[in-house]
C-alpha cells in the first residue's frame, strides 16, 4: 500500500511539474531603462563575466574583490562567435545571467544592434577622461554618442615569424600572401581576417577604391575573398584558438602567421625562437567591458569598469595578457613592473600610430561612406568567410 | 489487501479518497499505464520532437544580419543558398558525408577481427580485459584524445619520429583531411565494436557446427554465416559512427587543415548571427540519417541494438 501511495505521489509531482512548465508564459523582455544610472549604488556581492580568458586574472581581481565584495565568477570565451552566441542565448541581453562581457570589436558592434547591451554613463568611469583619444568614444562600442561599455586594452594584429626559418625577417603582411613559405602559414579562422586581405589589398590594388577595410561593398569583397582563396593553399591551417597557434609554432608545424602579441609573449617564454613585427598599416583589436542588457548586478558591473581602467590595474593588465592600456597614465607604472614595457607595448606612441591601425569593427551595411545600405553586413562576410574555407 | 479493505470505511477522509483512487487505477490499468508513461512521453515530445520542429520552423525565416533578430516571414531564401551550386554549402555537405563514411568503413574494418577475437576465440579473462581496453578510451574527455592526437600527428610528433627512425621521410598529417579522418576512426571504434561483439556472440555454435559438417571451408562458413548474422551489428555500429560524425565539430577544429570544415562547423558559426541559416543546414544531416535509418532497418539493425 505505502509503495502504491508514493508511485501517486512521485506521479502527481511530475504532473503537478508538467502543467507548471506549461503555465509559466515567456518571460517577458523588459527594456532597458532610458535613465543611465547618476551614481553607482552598494554592490550586489556578485559579478557575472564573459570574458577573454586571463581578463579578470586574480592577481588584479582579487584585490577588487577584497575592496567591494562583488565576487566574480568568469565564463571564459575562445572566440568573439562565442562571447555573442552566449550573450545572445536565452533571450538574449546576458540572459539574465551576465553583467558584463570584454568583447573586441567585431563583436561589440553586433551586441549592441542586437540589443544585448545596454547604454553606459561613462561619467561613473573617472579615468575615462584620461584614455588616449583613440579610444574614448571608438566607432566599435560608441553609437551616436551613446557608449555601450568602457574601452580596456588593445593590441595590434601581429605579424609572427620563426627566426631560425623565416630569414630574412619579414617586413610586412605580403609574405603570408606569397609562396615562399607554402605550407606553413597560419591565420585566424574568423570572418574578421577578411579585413586583413582588404587592407593588404587598399595598398596593393588602388583601384578597387577600398576606404575602410570594414566597409566593403560587394565588388570590394569579392576581391578580398579571391585573395584569400589564392592564399588558403600556401596555409598550413586556420588557427582557432590562440593556444592552438602556440602549438602550431611550438611543434614546427608553422613558421610564419598573424596573431597577436599574447602569442608571441608565451612562445618567447616557452624559449622558442619566435619574434612579431607589427607591419604597418595593420589591423588590430580593441576589447570593450560591455553591459550586459539585463545584468542582475550593474553596481558591481560599474565597479569593475570603474576599477578595472585605473593606471595601476590596467598596467597589471597589459603585462598578464601581452596588450596595451589604454589608458596612458599607466605609462611609469607599467615601466617600474617590467623595464621598458611602456615602449614595447607602443603606448607612447603619437596620434598618427593609432590611425594606422584598423581596429576591429563589425561590418554593417549602412556603412559610413557609401550612402544607402551600400556595404556587405556580417552575415555576408560570414558566408564569404565560410566559401573561402569550405 | 484485507486490512486494506478494512482501512477503507475506518479511516481519516483523505486516506479513503487516496484508497479510492488506487483502486480505480487498479480497475482501469490503461489510465496507470498513461500516468506513468506521460511524464517520459511529454518530455520526449516537447524537449525532442519539438526541438526539432522549431528548428525545422526556424530554417524558412530569415535573421536580421543587423540586429540577429529572426524575422518571421516565410522564405525558401536559406534553402536556396544551401542548394546553389555558386556556394559551398554543398560541398561542405558532400565532404562531410564522404568524412563519415571512411570513418564507418575503416571502424568496420578495424572491429570485426578484435569483436571477433572477444566473442568467439578469446577465454573469459581476455575477452574481459579487452573490453576495458576497448572502453578505456571513453574514460577520459573526448577533448583530451582529440589533443593528444594533435600531438602525434604533430610535425615534430610520435608518427614522424617512428618514420625517422625507421629511415622514411617525414609525413604532413598534422592539420589535414587525412588527419581527420584518422582521429574520428579512433574516437568512434569503441561504438562499433561493441554491437558488432554483441551480434557475434549471439551466433550459436551449432549454426557454425552444422556449417562445418555439411562440407563447407572456413571461408564459405564465414562469408555464408557468420557475415550475414554479423551485418546487423556492423550496420547498429555503423549508424553511430556514421551520425557521430555527420555532427561532430570539434575534430575538424583541432586536427583539420585548411578546407576541413564540416557541416557541423558552419552551424557552429551561423547559429547566433544567422541562426535560420544554421537551421537549414542542421536539417541536411537529419535528412541523411533518416534515408540511413531506414536503410538500417532494412539490414535488421535495430534487432542487434
Amino acid at each position: 500500500m505505502r509503495r502504491i501511495r508514493r508511485r501517486q505521489a512521485a506521479t502527481a509531482v511530475v504532473a503537478a511539474a508538467i502543467v507548471a512548465a506549461f503555465a509559466v508564459p515567456a518571460a517577458a523582455v523588459k527594456a532597458a531603462g532610458s535613465g543611465l544610472p547618476t551614481k553607482i549604488g552598494k554592490g550586489e556581492g556578485s559579478l557575472n563575466v564573459i570574458e577573454w580568458p586571463y581578463y579578470t586574472y586574480k592577481s588584479f581581481a582579487k584585490p577588487f574583490e577584497q575592496q567591494t565584495g562583488c565576487i566574480i565568477h568568469r565564463k571564459d570565451a575562445g572566440s568573439s562567435n562565442e562571447m555573442f552566441t552566449l550573450m545572445h542565448a536565452n533571450g538574449g541581453g546576458g540572459g539574465g545571467q551576465y553583467d558584463l562581457v570584454s568583447a573586441s570589436g567585431d563583436a561589440s558592434l553586433r551586441l549592441i544592434y542586437a540589443r544585448d547591451v545596454q547604454p553606459v554613463n561613462i561619467k561613473l568611469i573617472p579615468s575615462w577622461k584620461n584614455f588616449l583619444p583613440a579610444f574614448k568614444s571608438p566607432p566599435h562600442n560608441t553609437v551616436k554618442g551613446v557608449h555601450y561599455g568602457v574601452s580596456v586594452q588593445w593590441g595590434p594584429n601581429t605579424l609572427i615569424y620563426n627566426t631560425k626559418k623565416v630569414k630574412p625577417a619579414p617586413k610586412n603582411w605580403s609574405l603570408i600572401y606569397s609562396k615562399k613559405y607554402k605550407g606553413k602559414i597560419t591565420v585566424p579562422n574568423n570572418p574578421i581576417q577578411i579585413a586583413d586581405a582588404a587592407l593588404y589589398l587598399m595598398q596593393t590594388k588602388k583601384s578597387l577604391g577600398i576606404k575602410d577595410p570594414y566597409e566593403l561593398t560587394q565588388a570590394q569583397l569579392t576581391a578580398a575573398t579571391q585573395l584569400l582563396i589564392k592564399q588558403k593553399p600556401l596555409l598550413k591551417r586556420y588557427w582557432n584558438y590562440a593556444t592552438d597557434e602556440i602549438t602550431s609554432f611550438k611543434n614546427g608545424d608553422v613558421w610564419l602567421g598573424a596573431g597577436w602579441p599574447y602569442q608571441t609573449l608565451q612562445l618567447e617564454a616557452a624559449k622558442q625562437p619566435m619574434k612579431e613585427i607589427v607591419p604597418l598599416p595593420t589591423t588590430g583589436w580593441a576589447d570593450t567591458w560591455m553591459l550586459a542588457a539585463k545584468a542582475p548586478h550593474p553596481n558591481c558591473a560599474y565597479k569593475w569598469m570603474r576599477y578595472v581602467t585605473t593606471p595601476k590595474v590596467e598596467a597589471m593588465q597589459a603585462l598578464v595578457f601581452g596588450e596595451t592600456p589604454v589608458n596612458p597614465l599607466a605609462c611609469p607604472i607599467m615601466n617600474k613592473m617590467q623595464k621598458g614595457s611602456c615602449v614595447a607595448y607602443h603606448l607612447n606612441e603619437p596620434a598618427s600610430y593609432y590611425n594606422k591601425i584598423k581596429f576591429w569593427k563589425t561590418p554593417v551595411a549602412t556603412c559610413g561612406w557609401k550612402p544607402g545600405n551600400g556595404c556587405m553586413d556580417y552575415n555576408a562576410w560570414q558566408q564569404a568567410w565560410t566559401k573561402i574555407t569550405g | 489487501m484485507a486490512a486494506d479493505a478494512g482501512a477503507l470505511e475506518a479511516g481519516p477522509p483523505i486516506r479513503r479518497a487516496r484508497l479510492r483512487l488506487s483502486g480505480f487505477l487498479w480497475r482501469h490499468p490503461w489510465l496507470k499505464a498513461l500516468g506513468l508513461l506521460s511524464p517520459p512521453l511529454a518530455a520526449f515530445l516537447i524537449l525532442y520532437i519539438g526541438s526539432l520542429a522549431v528548428l525545422l520552423i526556424s530554417s524558412f525565416w530569415t535573421a536580421n544580419a543587423f540586429t540577429a533578430a529572426i524575422e518571421h516571414t516565410w522564405t525558401l531564401a536559406n534553402y536556396r543558398l544551401i542548394f546553389s551550386t555558386a556556394q559551398p554549402y554543398l560541398h561542405i555537405a558532400g565532404l562531410t558525408l564522404e568524412m563519415a563514411a571512411a570513418v564507418t568503413l575503416t571502424d568496420a574494418i578495424l572491429a570485426f577481427p578484435l569483436a571477433f577475437f572477444m566473442a568467439r576465440l578469446a577465454g573469459r579473462r581476455t575477452t574481459a580485459m579487452l573490453f576495458v581496453m576497448v572502453l578505456l578510451p571513453l574514460w577520459s574527455s573526448y577533448l583530451v584524445r582529440i589533443y593528444a592526437w594533435q600531438t602525434i600527428l604533430a610535425h615534430d610528433g610520435a608518427i614522424n619520429w617512428a618514420l625517422n627512425g625507421l629511415g622514411l621521410p617525414d609525413q604532413n598529417l598534422a592539420y589535414t583531411n587525412t588527419a581527420m579522418w584518422i582521429v574520428f576512426s579512433y574516437v568512434w571504434l569503441p561504438f562499433m565494436v561493441l554491437p558488432v561483439y554483441a551480434a557475434l556472440e549471439r551466433i550459436p555454435d551449432s549454426y557454425i557446427e552444422a556449417s562445418e559438417d555439411l562440407g563447407a571451408r572456413g571461408s564459405r562458413t564465414f562469408r555464408s554465416v557468420i557475415l550475414p548474422l554479423a551485418l546487423p551489428g556492423l550496420v547498429a555500429g555503423s549508424i553511430f559512427t556514421f551520425a557521430l560524425t555527420l555532427g561532430d565539430y570539434i575534430t575538424p577544429l583541432l586536427v583539420g587543415g585548411t578546407s576541413s570544415t564540416l557541416i557541423g562547423n558552419v552551424v557552429y558559426e551561423n547559429v547566433a548571427s544567422n541562426t535560420p541559416l544554421a537551421a537549414a543546414f542542421a536539417t541536411i544531416p537529419l535528412l541523411i540519417m533518416g534515408v540511413y535509418l531506414l536503410i538500417a532497418r532494412r539490414l535488421g539493425a535495430f534487432e542487434a541494438l
